[in-house]
Parts: structure tokens; sequence; C-alpha cells
């Protein structure tokens, strides 16, 4: 194989930005070799240049981006002399890519047939009906069921993950040698991106393509790559084997990569996560020498701080290099992070009590003058049942349309229960608007919200924002004593208090989710939801966030509703777990039980769908077909039974599943008999880690 | 970042910079529009103090020039109109002090442009009664703007108010509010302008009427849709969830947010203001003479003296109300252009 | 679809009935009534006129019935074609608005024929390439149009054309018959004006186009550069612009009040005005109505035009 000519071979390439401010560098010196049949994943937080690099080998980077130095070889040949004509001919037939937003990658405007049947007539000059026979039949070997009629489709008519499927297929009508994928499922829910990483896997095995996958997600360069690059910055900073790299990785900002990240084994008291401190550089503000320096524990003055620093190869491994001066002289095994043990909290009394919620919508189709129409009722949610404790960690997971939104809308009071009751204490507040709930009971639930960007209102200083709730809450009513309960809370959250004259613009990401989360605990709430409070944060960012509210909740005894579609942090930092999917609970009880069986069957395709950045950890495939089914025309029965893979006909689609008890507060939504979910396999099992498991992943 | 090159002291700069703050730069608006507009608007009540009234707000039009000047250097579309616009502004407030012929005297008809009559020369002619046109020109500029300005003002009051409350509160305030809109949007502009000053009769107060109603829906269905966009926005949710009153979450945290796009449709929309008011004039239904004014101007000259040679009594307003517009819509772009650049 | 044609129908049916009442109360009002009077019997005449004598008009002209008969019989007469009679031109409305609305059709038929053609294509080359040396003279061009009024374009081109090179008569009040050349400068001034705005909406909806994630998909895909324009580009930066050009004509109502009147050319725009101006009070009255039937009608082609080009809609 090495004797071979790489598909792609990238040599020192240099990629800049040119903008009114100057020019910024956005890739620096960056070399990848790419063998046939091989993929590759590139993987980094946001801005580190890990799309550029993707959009420079397509020769497509702007007006203003440009290549500044270095060769970029595909086949051997230099693409930076190609005319525009040759570099046609290339695109979409020998590299074709497939991109992060599909519904926005076509066009809405034209059948899907149409667009698809283009690669075909223009690369090869087929014939209009063949063409189209061409996509048929592609479009079956991607997997979407009834292609026929999605030939005739216009994109909005189809979901999103059969739409990436679509952008897949147009990839592959052309034989592409090489396919670019860019973050190819961050917009897709878990269990419909776990059918598409299948699917690129398949592509893999069976075609033989070179892949370059990028991604922010370890887990899934994981599960689809061979060699991996680790970008920081506009850097590759370590290049090597999957294997060697997840195992025997010799950069800083690697290993602090993976320390942040919950992994099975990753606990909250015992195992809390370890973030990298600071923030990302700016392109503009980066640092001399080395740009991780100033977030680095290994920094040494003089040797990182000045200088470029080149790659290096490591030894360790094969064709495995680092961008370091110091990786020899550290002592890995060692040096391992490791944070303080904390005690773990004992739960409390009973702070928020759920029983038989019901909340539906209803939806008239009426025009202004035109009444009438079907009345469609949507169940937002049906019969939730559970309760949080004083201090303690409640998680709600599920995918979109699962109903979590819902419910945090009917606690927070902006709508009301349509049956049932939500007790904080002894008050329901199901059917209490929030505009006519006092003070203290507002004061007491508060929310952090999913978005950073919009978390905080521009228009006012961060400061002014917080004090508004105090004073909205009654906690402090004179002038100074807000201002010095301001500074506190700017001090929980390890802000500077200077930050309270500051605007919302001035702030990064995380630093915004930090005055949400102050914003969240000012009015001493007994119960806090978090609503993916991290979701939108890059990966080193999470880790202090996700630690920075636990602090808080563990100082307060605070009740955390933490509504999550990651399993992997809910397996972190939850006490105990709710699975929604499409308004109702399919299983609940506490972290252990919900992470071993028996599972409910959607429990368990969840599990197996989250991809895991850990080499000994082996995953048992669960894969469930099809999309999720609409909110307003949910399943009679239980509403997995379209995917399930236990699915009893007859049964299922028609009667409610019953509530299966296990042990005290484990239980199960399902039809299937108890003897069958309890002889349910482990789906995570960890290998033992003396011996490194040989996985599938690695090329023979 | 930027390192001043010329030698001009740092302390001036500095001063100028630490006047950028709202409060500063409102003052000096207010500085600049109590004076004008009490002039234009009363300026035969203030008796002796008409002379005297428009001198604080000379400092403050040019101290606000070289401020926006600076902000916005970096368009230089933006500063173009900014220059015309404030070229304008500078001809109200200093017009009676400026060396000029009574604009309303009549002293020697169809004088042609650069002739001088009994020592007093006419840069652009005199008019068919003998007024001089320069004069008049300039003198012209302060009754446009002023009233331009209040009616483009009155109507964005209007229009965000009902904006905010149609897109926040939704559901039947959102349906009446709209429905009004449409029907006052199904009328062509100027048709609603000659309905409505032919129903309330001619006057400056009459003409701001008819400008919000004309284009406070279009201000409305504008702020409706941001409103309706900013409001699924999580920090609206969060004042939603601690229990705010909704005018508190309309006036302090939706207002401050919609304002952005709604100053460059406002630049827009004081030139369509300009516009209307000039051609209501023209038509012979908007300010009434004698005081001079740019549609007046053209509504005389096109009436007596379609000629070649006179045609500079045409050509003069239309230049003048053309350039202020332009500058209007100049400045509209370069704030557009560079709101999308950060 | 269909459905949502009947749903703007029935707006359409609802806003002109408000339309109808609120001119009819308007018009209604006891100013306007002797200001009827005044036509009818002469300024003198209702000096000189008693109250009584007032009275006796009003019950002899049928105006002291209850306001809503009069409202209903009012609307009854308009379906009929009986919108009343002017008293400036002394002959009945109806005839009289057809005519005139004839004339600025043939003024707003040259309009769009020269507009549209010139506006799109110029917008769509200067969206193609943002930035571009095409783009900012197309730009500026717009934007400097746009920036002068219909009352100075129609000075600028009479001051040159007519009234310096002598090429066109300056005014188009068509005294001798038809006459072709008495067209162009109403014509062009319009077209100006309007060219600006349909120019830049064209250039803005193409630009965004250019930009966005499926023109990439298109170029990425290594089809020819017409193709992506022709087929991916064209139809989607199009339906922006196809909106805007249909409310023009509403717009264009209102501009050819000021071009009509500057050039004396016997349109509708000039018949209302004089109207309003006069006290001609059915005439203005009927001359809005019709304004605001045309301006409605051509808000339900934008709305029913942009749902059928937009398949997003279409099918949704």
């Amino acid at each position: 194989m090495s004797e071979a000519t790489p598909v792609l071979e990238c040599r020192d390439l240099s990629i800049s930005y040119f903008t009114r401010a100057g020019e910024i560098p956005a890739v620096v010196d960056f070399n990848l070799k790419l063998m046939p049949g091989e993929a590759h994943g590139i993987v980094g937080e946001s801005g580190c240049g890990k799309s550029t690099v993707a959009l420079a080998i397509m020769q497509y980077l702007g007006q203003n981006g440009r290549i500044v130095g270095g060769e970029l070889l595909f086949e051997g040949r230099d693409m930076r002399t190609m005319s525009e004509d040759e570099l046609r001919q290339i695109r979409g037939s020998a590299i074709a890519m497939v991109y992060q937003e599909p519904m926005a990658s076509l066009n809405p405007s034209m059948k899907i047939g149409d667009q698809l049947a283009e690669v075909p007539v223009y690369h090869e000059g087929a014939s209009p009906d063949a063409a189209r026979q061409r996509a048929l039949e592609m479009l079956d070997s991607v997997r979407l069921p009834d292609p026929k009629r999605i030939l005739d489709a216009y994109p909005h008519q189809i979901s999103g993950g059969q739409q990436q499927r679509v952008v897949i297929a147009m990839a592959l009508l052309s034989n592409p040698k090489l396919l670019l994928l860019d973050e190819p499922t961050t917009a897709l829910d878990v269990t419909v991106e776990a059918g598409i990483v299948e699917l690129i896997n398949e592509i893999s095995r069976n075609f033989g393509t070179s892949m370059i996958y990028i991604s922010h997600n370890l887990g899934l360069i994981l599960e689809t790559c061979h060699r991996i690059t680790v970008m920081y910055s506009g850097e590759a900073v370590e290049v090597g084997d999957i294997e060697t790299v997840f195992n025997n990785m010799r950069h800083p900002y690697t290993r602090g990569l993976f320390s942040s990240i919950p992994l099975p084994g990753a606990d909250k008291n015992e195992h809390p996560l370890v973030a990298i401190r600071g923030q990302l550089p700016l392109p503009h503000e980066r640092p001399n020498g080395c740009y991780f320096w100033p977030r680095c524990d290994f920094y040494e003055a003089g040797r990182c701080d000045e200088g470029a620093i080149r790659m290096r190869e490591t030894g360790v491994g094969s064709d495995h290099f680092v961008r370091c001066v110091r990786f020899e002289e550290i002592d890995w095994e060692a040096a391992k992070p490791k944070a303080d043990e904390r005690p773990p909290v004992e739960a409390g009394d009973v702070v928020l009590r759920v029983e038989d919620m019901k909340k539906h919508y209803e939806i008239e189709e009426s025009a202004l003058f035109i009444a009438g129409g079907e009345t469609k009722t949507v169940k937002a949610n049906e019969d939730l049942n559970f309760v949080a404790r004083e201090a303690e960690t409640v998680a709600i997971v599920g995918e979109s349309g699962c109903g979590k939104s819902t419910f945090a809308k009917v606690l927070m009071g902006l709508e009301e229960t349509t049956a049932g009751g939500v007790f904080l204490g002894n008050l329901d507040l199901g059917n209490i608007p929030v505009q006519k709930r006092d003070a203290a009971t507002i004061g007491k639930l508060q929310m952090v919200f999913q978005n950073p960007f919009d978390t905080l209102n521009p228009s006012h200083t961060v400061g002014g924002q917080i004090a508004r709730v105090i004073k909205k809450f009654g906690v402090e009513t004179d002038k100074a004593k807000i201002e010095e309960r301001v500074h506190k809370l700017l001090d929980i959250v390890k802000l500077p208090r200077d930050f309270a004259k500051r605007r919302p613009r001035q702030l990064s990401g995380g630093q915004k989710q930090r005055v949400g989360i102050a914003r969240a605990f000012a009015g001493n709430p007994a119960l806090v939801i978090a609503d993916e409070p991290v979701s939108a944060l890059d990966v080193s960012v999470q880790a202090a966030v996700t630690e920075l509210l636990m602090d808080i909740q563990r100082d307060h005894r605070t009740t955390l509703l933490f509504i999550s579609h990651d399993l992997s942090v809910v397996r972190y930092l939850a006490d105990r777990i709710v699975v929604m999917y499409l308004g109702q609970i399919m299983e609940q009880g506490t972290t252990e039980e919900i992470f071993a069986p028996p599972y409910h069957p959607y429990t368990e395709a969840l599990l197996s769908a989250v991809p895991i950045a850990d080499t000994h950890i082996e995953k048992r495939k669960v894969l469930i077909s099809g999309e999720l089914p609409s909110a307003t025309n949910p399943p009679q029965g239980c509403p997995f039974c379209t995917r399930c893979p236990y699915v009893i006909e007859g049964l299922c689609e028609t009667e409610k599943p019953p509530i299966q008890t296990f042990s005290d507060g484990h239980a199960i939504a399902c039809h299937l008999e108890r003897e069958q979910l309890e002889r349910m396999e482990p789906v995570i099992k960890v290998a033992d880690g003396s011996a490194r498991p040989e996985t599938e992943t690695v090329p023979a | 970042m930027s390192v001043a090159t010329a030698p001009t002291p740092a302390s001036a700069l500095s001063i100028l910079d630490r006047l950028r703050t709202p409060r500063t730069l409102i003052a000096l608006v207010l500085l600049m529009w109590v004076p004008l507009s009490s002039y234009v608007f009363f300026g035969r009540h203030l008796g002796a103090a008409q002379d005297l009234v428009l001198l604080p707000a000379i400092p403050a039009v040019l101290l606000l020039y070289i401020i926006a000047f600076r902000a916005w250097s970096e368009s230089p579309i933006a500063v173009i109109g900014l220059t015309l616009v404030f070229f304008w502004l500078l001809m109200a407030v200093t017009a009676p002090y400026l060396p000029l012929i009574d604009p309303n005297r009549p002293i020697a008809p169809f004088q042609m442009p650069g002739s001088t009559v009994d020592g007093q020369t006419f840069w652009l002619g005199t008019d068919m009664r003998g007024r001089d046109v320069l004069a008049r020109a300039i003198w012209g500029c302060q009754r446009v703007i002023v009233w331009g300005v209040t009616a483009t003002l009155c109507a964005y009051v209007v229009g965000t108010a009902f904006g905010l409350v149609a897109g926040y509160l939704s559901g039947w305030w959102d349906e009446i509010i709209s429905f009004f809109a449409n029907v006052l949007l199904s009328f062509p502009v100027m048709v609603l302008f000659i309905l409505v000053l032919n129903y309330l009769g001619q006057s400056g107060v009459n003409i701001v009427i008819a400008v919000t109603f004309a284009s406070a829906p279009a201000i409305m269905r504008i702020v409706r849709g941001l409103t309706l966009d900013i409001k699924t926005r999580d920090y609206i949710y969060a004042a939603q969830t601690r229990g705010e009153h909704p005018t508190y979450i309309m006036l302090i945290e939706l207002l401050p947010n919609v304002r952005g796009p709604l100053i460059v449709d406002a630049c827009l929309r004081l030139g369509y203001t300009t516009v209307a008011i000039t051609t209501l004039t023209f038509l012979g239904l908007g300010l009434q003479p004698p005081d001079p004014d740019w549609g007046l101007m053209i509504r005389e000259a096109s009436a007596s003296a379609l000629l070649w040679q006179f045609s500079y009594m045409l050509i003069v307003p239309a230049l003048s109300v053309s350039s202020l517009i332009l500058g209007f819509n100049l400045m509209a772009d370069g704030l557009r252009e560079m709101s999308l650049r950060d | 679809m269909s459905r949502l044609i009947l749903r703007r129908l029935a707006q359409m049916a609802l806003i002109m009935a408000v339309v109808s009442f609120v001119l009819f109360l308007v018009f209604d009002s006891d100013q306007f009534k002797r200001q009827i009077a005044v036509n009818e019997l002469g300024g003198f005449g209702v000096a000189t006129l008693t109250d009584d004598a007032y009275q006796a008009w009003l019950a002899n002209r049928g105006l002291d019935v209850p306001f809503y008969q009069r409202y209903v019989q009012w609307v009854g007469d308009i379906f009929q074609g009986d919108f009343g009679f002017s008293f400036e031109k002394n002959r009945d409305v109806g005839p009289l608005l057809a005519s005139r609305l004839i004339n600025t059709g043939i003024l707003a038929f040259w309009v769009f024929a020269l507009m549209i053609p010139i506006a799109l294509v110029t917008g769509v080359i200067a969206g193609m390439k943002e930035g571009s040396v095409q783009d900012r003279s197309v730009s500026f061009v717009a934007v400097l149009f746009t920036s002068i009024p219909e009352i100075a374009t129609a000075i600028f081109l009479t001051v040159i054309f007519a009234l310096g090179l002598g090429w066109l008569p300056v005014k188009s009040a068509m005294t001798g018959g038809f006459n072709p050349a008495e067209l162009v400068l109403p014509v062009l001034t319009l077209v100006l004006y309007s060219f600006g705005y349909v120019t830049r909406m064209t250039r803005a909806s193409m630009a965004e186009v250019m930009t966005s994630q499926y023109i990439r998909t298109a170029i990425l895909k290594g089809i020819p550069y017409h193709r992506v324009i022709l087929r991916h580009a064209l139809r989607n930066a199009l339906i922006a612009p196809f909106t805007v050009i249909v409310l023009q004509l509403n717009w264009l109502l209102s501009g050819v009040v000021v071009v009509e009147v500057f050039f004396q050319y016997d349109g509708f725009g000039k018949l209302l005005l004089d109207a309003a101006l006069y006290g001609d009070i059915y005439v203005v009255q009927a001359a809005t109505l019709a304004a605001v039937f045309v301006a409605v009608t051509s808000q339900i082609i934008s709305d029913v035009g942009y749902t059928f080009l937009n398949p997003r809609i279409r099918f949704a």
C-alpha cells in the first residue's frame, strides 16, 4: 500500500483569508497523505481550520480566501496549477463532497431527481433517461425507501436524514476517488446519525473510496476512520493511526481534549472531568511559538513560545507525528490529568413531583374567514410521572420532538397542563401561568438556556441583566447591595468582576453561558432546569462549564433538571435518568440502571447509537431503521413501534405498553415479556485495559 | 488599533471620542433640533429671539458631523451621504446668518444666473417674480427638513408601537392591527396623501398625519417581523420565565434590539418623506406660499417659465432635492454595508 | 393553492368593503355635502341659501335618508357602473374614469415593457459577482436613479430633450390626437425611477442566492458555470423581484400623479388630483376605489405568484 501514489497529498499547505483587517491565516503548514481506500479523520474545535482544508481541496475558497503556500497534490498532480475547466471536471466526479447542512445544500426549487441526474449528464455525457435510471439505483443503494417518489420530490418534502442520504447519493454517483465529509451528521438526531455512519462505513468497505471525515466528535472519527489529524487553531498538532493517537497521544492539547470529554469511567464524584483552561485564541491573536502554550500545563518559557514549531515523528506507532517541542520529556503516564475527588452528595426530600402530566396542543387549520378544517391534537407530553429530590440531578434524555422542551415550558409557567399535576413542594404549578406566580415561587424555579448566543440580551450590560433578576425576585433592594450581590455571583461563576460593565458581544460563548448560570442562580433557586447548556459550546470549554454548574449545584444543594440528547454527558453527571420518546417516558431509573440491562428497546438503540471516543469500549450494534414519526400523527400504541426491532405485530401498534417495574424506581414501558427484557445483553462493554483490543476499524 | 497619522493633537481626538457616548449625542441632536424646529414652527412668534435662536444649533451640527464622519470613515459611501445631508442641515441652521438676499423680496424678474442689478449679484438668477433663486433654494431646505423629519419620527413612533404589540402579543392583536395595516397599504401612497389632505385640509400638521398614515403600516410590518424573530430568543424566554410584564419585555428587552435594522430603514424613509413633501407642494396640496420651498419653486417655474434659457429655475430646486435624497439613500447603503460587516 | 387564492380573495373582499365604507363615511361629512351643494348650485347660490332651503335640497337629493340605506344604495349603484356625476367635467364618472384608466394603462404598459427586461438583466449581472466592477457600477447607477424623485427626473429630461435639444414635445396633453412622441418623456421618467429600485432588489436577491450553500453544491458538483447560473441560481433569485415588480403597480399609481400633472397627460392620476383640488367628490371617491382595487389585485397576484414560484410553500 505504501508504494502506491497517494490519492491526496497536502505538503506544507497554508491558507489565508484576506479581509479589510489584513491577512488572516486560517490554516498553517498543513500536511496530509491519504492512501487509496483510507479514511482520514480531521478533528478540531470551531475555527481550527478543518472546514477550510476541505474547501481548499475542492479549490473553492471564495473571493477572499487563497492558498498562500505549499502544494496540494491530487493523484500526484498539483491542483493549484489546474485550469478552471480541469477543476470542474474533477469536482463532483473524482472528488465529491458531503456537507454539514443537507437542507441548505440542496436546491430548494429543483426536484431531487434533476439535481442527481446532473452528475452523470455532465461528467459522463449520459442521456437524461440513463442518468435518471442511475440516480434511481443510487438512491436505492443509499437505503432510501421508495426511491421513485423521492426522485420526484423537492428537498423540503423529505426528512433531514433522508436529505443527507440524497446528498451522499449525489456524491457517489460518479464513483469518486475521494469523498470529503464535512460534519455530515452534526445536524441530525443520534439514532439517525448512527444510520448515516453505518452507510458511510459500508461505502468505504464496498467502493474502496478514500475519505476525509471532518468532525468535532472524536467518537465519530473512531467509528469511521483509520487515521486522524488533530487540529488546533489552524495547525495540525498530532497525526497518526487512530489506535496510536487514542491510546498514546503525545500532544498536550490532544490529551486535554480526551480528558475533557465524558468517557465511560468518568464520574462526577470520583473522576471529574478536567477542563482545558482559557479560550481558543482568535486567528489574529495567536501567540508566538506553539499556539497552545497559554493553555498548556507543560509550558516552558523560552522554548514553547519562540519560533516556528515543526511536526516531528514520535516513534510511538507508525507515521505518528506531533507538533510539540517537549513531548519526549513529558512522562505521559505519570502526568495524567486528575481532578480532586469529591464526596458524593446525599439527595434530600422530594422537591418536584410530576403526576400523570399531560400537555396537548390543538392545531386548527383555519383561515381568517374560512374557519373549520380539521383539528389535530399534538400530544407533546403524555402521562409523565417522575420525582426529583433536593440536590439531585435528574436528566431528561431524548431526541428532537420528544417533548422535553414542552415540559420545561409547562414547568416555567409559559404553558399550562392539559391534565395532571406538577408539584413544587405542595404547590401545583400546572395551571398557574408565570404571571400569576409570586416572586418567591418564580425565583425558586430558574432556567439555564441552550444557546449562548441568545441567552443574554445584546443591548444591556451583563451586570444590569443579573441585577434585574435580583431586584425582580426581591433578594436585595438596596442599590449598593444589589451591586455587591452581582459581584458575588460573578465570583461564583469565576468571571472577573469588571465583566458587570461589559456587553454580551464582548464575551465568548463559554463566558456568556457562565453569565447565564449566574443569572439562574441569582434568586437562590430550589430547582434549576438546564436545557442542553453546553451542547453549543466547544469541547474544551464544555467541561469547564459543566463542572461549574455541578459545583454550584453541590454548594447550594439545588435540584438540577438536566435536559439533553447526549447520553455521554448524562451518564457523567446525572443521578437519575428519564428517557423520553415522542412525548412519553419509555424508561426511567438511576444512571446505573439505565446503562445496564434490562433496557427498553429504544434505550438500547440510543446507547448503541452514541459514538464513544474510547478504543477500549466495545459496543453491540443495534440499528434501528426509519425516522422519527411526526408528532401530529404518532402511532396509536407504543410510540416506538414503527422503528422497534422487537415489535410484536398486532399488539405494539394498537395498545399502550404496560409499565413494568424492576427495582424501586426503575420502570420500563414495554410489551415485551419481563424475562426477555432481563435477558438483554449490555450494549457497552469495557474491554480489559491492559490488553488493547484490535477493533475492525484498523486496516489490515 | 488605528494610529493617528496626522499630527493632530491627541487630546483633541480623545475629546471627540469621549463625546461619542449616547448621552452627549442625544444632547447634541437636541441642541440642533430644538432651535431649528422652533424656528420653523413658531418663527413669527419668537419676536426678537428669532434672530438668535438658531445660533447654538450651528456648532451642534458641525460637531455631530465630525463625530459621525469619524465613526463611519470606513465606508466611503456613508461618508458621502453624510456630507450631503449635513450640508443641507448646515444650510438650514445658518440661512439667517448668511449674506443672502431676502428670498421673498421681488427685485428684478427673469435675471439670468450671474447677472447684477443695483449692485446685487444674483448668482443663480431670479425667478419670474424677481426673487433670488439661490436664497430661495437655501431657505427652501428648512421646511422640507423640519417637516420631513417630524413626519418620519411620528410615523416611527406609531409604527413601532403597533409593530411591537402585533409581533409580541400576537393573536387577536396581530389580526386586527395587521388587517388595518393591510387596508392602509392597499392605497397607493399618493392617493392616500391626496385623500387625507383633501379631507383634513392643507397644512404642515396634516402632512405629518398623512405621512404617518402612509408610512406607519410599512414600519409596523418591519417591526412586527423583527419582533417575531427576536421573541423566540432565549433572553426573551428568560424574561418571561421571571414573570416580567409584557410592557417591560416590549420596551426594555425587544425595542433596543429592533433598533439596528430600523435605523437603515429610517434613512430610506426620510428620503421618501422628503420626496413626498416636495411633490405634494408641487401638486398644490402641501405647504402654502409664499415661504420658499423646493416644491413650490418647481410648481411656479413649471407653470410660467418652461423655456430653455429659464430652465435654471427648475434645475436648481430639482438638484437640491435630489442631492438631499441621494444623501439619505447613500447613508442607508453605507450603514447597511457596515452592519453586514460585523 | 386554491385554498390560498380563496383566502386572499376573501381578504380582498373584506378590504374593499372596509375601504368603500370609509370612503363613503369620509365623503358623507357635512363639509362634503356642502361641497356637493356648491358644485350643483354654485358658490353664490349656497351662500344665500337658508337653512331650511338647504335641508330641502338635501331631501331632494335623497341625502336625508338613514346612513346605511344610502351606503347600500351607493354600493348597488357602483356595481351597476354608476359612479355618480362629475360637476367639473360635466359628464358621468364611469366612462370618464374608464377613458382615463385606459390612458394610464398605456403609460404603465410601456413602463413595464421597458423597465422589467433592463432591470432584471442588469440586476442579475451585478449580483452574479458581488463586489466586482460590473456590480459596483450597476449599484451606483441604481442608487443614483432611485435617489432622483420623479419630479426631478421629469425636469431634467424635459430640460434636456424638450427645451434644450427640442427633440420631443414639452407637454403630453395629446391635444392634437394620440401622438407617440408625447408618450416618451412620461414613460422614460417612470422607467428611470422604478428601474433603480427593481435592479437593486434583483441584485440583492441574486447576490444572496450566489452565496447560498446549494450554489456551492452545484459548483462543486462540477457542472458548467452557465448551468449553475441559469438552472440553479436564476429561478431562486427571481422569486423576490417578481413580487416586487407586481407590487410596483401600486407604486406606479402614485408616480403617475406627479408625471401626469407635470406633463399634463390626461390619465388617471391627473383626474384624481384635479378632482381633489376642485372638490369633485364623486370622482375622488371613484378614482380612489379604482386605485385600491388595482393595488389589492396586484397584491393577490404577487402573493399567489410567489407561492407558485416557490415549491417550498407550494407543496408545504
